[in-house]
């Protein structure tokens, strides 16, 4: 995997390929693989997402009860009103919803790249193919994108909850969705990158507090948020924006930021919102 | 770590740690026994017992145990899988001093009377670590094909056996050894490039000095 994105852009430029292609050679270099036996076991991830987006169930709770039925609340929110973020923004957020509580719930879904951040990188991407009709096999190339970031992400840093915060599930999740975003609608290898970076920025130092240590409170909404900055962000890449910060510093920054958080931010389900007085007689309950 | 541990794996919910390493050690345990489990005993340490409850850890180390793969959607439902099956569990708490804090104790027993004791951890994104076996300590992953090896402390048995492997065309990644006592029960774990054929493994048993052998390749599905 890669260790900078700027190495991809680089590699990009010169070799005049996408920032996909770049993802796609050095998979099957590190793993021995034909290029058709990579895109087909990422095309297999993707449709898994598809199939697990398809399969929530309006009824369910989670064991502890903390959470579930609230996907079924903004479907019907954004088919009957007239959604304060638009039709489109209120589709990612049901569909990030969705899938927060189908794996509480202990359904299959496809950890991206972790589990409690499952929901934003589909969210994002199957929003957009009903969006713009993109084929399956764009989508897939997507998620190469998205795949190549997170691999820096955790080259340089880290994607779990237990050693950066929240930033680094959430964090990493919505810079992965913002790249691929940017790439659906044509951005270059440098505008997928500061993309990338513009949505980790704004995710920056946020902690990792589960009420219970249970992948419930926050986590299913904060899959919400990873979603919506991927693509404010994506947004503003395309505009012409970039990020004042390079992006490779940028997810440096995170790694300081997360090494620099106390445990109990760092889901031990010891603090922040883990430690409120409604959270603590969660954590009572579920002895 | 390779871009399929970034998007994927493909797994149930809640927690790639508390719940698909969960499912993995107890598959992985499942397969080193070589048998259908009948009973288990298993004892939850650190966050495991802490937090496991809410993050179904109980349901997917019985889900692995009875050879279910951590994307199995009967993973929730696997105390009941169990029942049908006739495979009896308990559940229990232990503090194994210096362990990773998503570590847990299996004692199990196969349908032939067989009997296997392995402390394994979870060690983030669904990977886990097989940390002792029958109370020797061993160290892989079950990321590679892996083979198992118990034998008497005696001159030769690693020769012999990395011998076999030569010859079968089986190219030793990683090979570790250890033992009891000297002139005791030792054990070889030894990761493999290649798939280890059936016929060779069975070949392995008949080497004198070769108490038994275990062979564990996960992605034989």
């Amino acid at each position: 995997m890669y260790r900078a994105l700027g190495d991809i852009c680089d590699k990009s430029e010169k070799q005049n390929i996408s920032f996909w292609e770049v993802i796609w050679q050095d998979d099957c270099q590190e793993r021995q693989l034909s290029k058709e036996e990579s895109f087909s076991q990422m095309g297999a991830m993707y449709r898994a997402m598809k199939e697990a987006d398809a399969s929530y169930d309006a009824a369910q709770k989670s064991r502890s009860g903390l959470v579930g039925q609230d996907g079924g609340k903004m479907e019907a929110y954004v088919n009957a009103q007239d959604v304060i973020c638009g039709e489109f923004l209120g589709h990612v957020m049901e569909k990030a919803i969705k899938m927060g509580e189908s794996n509480a719930c202990m359904k299959r879904i496809v950890a991206a790249p972790t589990a409690g951040a499952c929901g934003v990188v589909p969210a994002v991407l199957i929003a957009m193919q009903d969006k713009y009709g993109f084929s399956d096999e764009k989508m897939v190339q997507a998620l190469y994108v998205a795949a190549g970031i997170g691999g820096v992400i955790a080259s340089r840093a880290f994607i779990a909850g237990a050693q950066g915060g929240c930033q680094a599930e959430i964090g990493s999740a919505s810079s992965m969705a913002a790249g691929a975003a940017a790439f659906l609608r044509d951005g270059n290898a440098r505008q997928i990158s500061h993309a990338a970076a513009m949505a980790m920025k704004n995710l920056l130092g946020l902690v990792c507090d589960p009420v219970a240590g249970l992948v419930e409170v926050p986590c299913v909404k904060r899959n919400v948020s990873g979603a919506v900055v991927a693509l404010a962000a994506a947004d503003m890449a395309l505009a012409g924006i970039y990020s004042g910060i390079a992006p490779d510093e940028v997810i440096d920054a995170m790694r300081e930021v997360g090494l620099s958080m106390p445990a109990c931010v760092r889901e031990t389900g010891e603090g922040g919102l883990a430690a409120t007085p409604t959270g603590l007689r969660a954590k009572e309950r579920m002895k | 770590m390779n871009i399929l541990d970034i998007i994927g794996p493909v797994m149930v919910g809640p927690s790639s740690s508390h719940t698909a390493g969960a499912a993995r050690i107890g598959q992985i345990t499942g397969k080193l026994l070589g048998e259908p489990v009948k009973t288990a005993k298993i004892l939850l340490h650190g966050s495991f017992l802490a937090t496991g409850k809410g993050h179904g850890t109980d349901k997917a180390l019985v889900a692995g145990l009875l050879g279910l793969s951590v994307d199995d959607r009967r993973i929730p439902e696997s105390f009941e899988l169990a029942k049908e099956r006739g495979m009896e569990f308990e559940f229990g708490s232990i503090s194994l001093q210096g362990a990773h804090p998503n570590s847990v104790k299996l004692e199990v027993t196969g349908v032939s009377g067989r009997r296997l004791e392995v402390i394994a951890a979870s060690v983030g994104g669904g990977r886990v670590h097989i940390c002792e076996i029958d109370g020797l300590r061993a160290d892989f992953t079950g990321e590679a094909p892996t083979l198992v090896v118990y034998n008497q402390d005696k001159p030769g048995c690693v020769v012999r056996v990395s011998l076999k492997l030569g010859l079968a065309g089986v190219n030793i990644a990683t090979m570790q050894v250890y033992r009891d006592e000297r002139g005791g029960h030792a054990v070889m774990v030894i990761e493999v490039d290649q798939e280890v054929p059936a016929d060779c493994i069975a070949d392995l048993e008949r080497e004198s000095g070769i108490e038994k052998v275990t062979y564990l390749c996960l992605d034989e599905r």
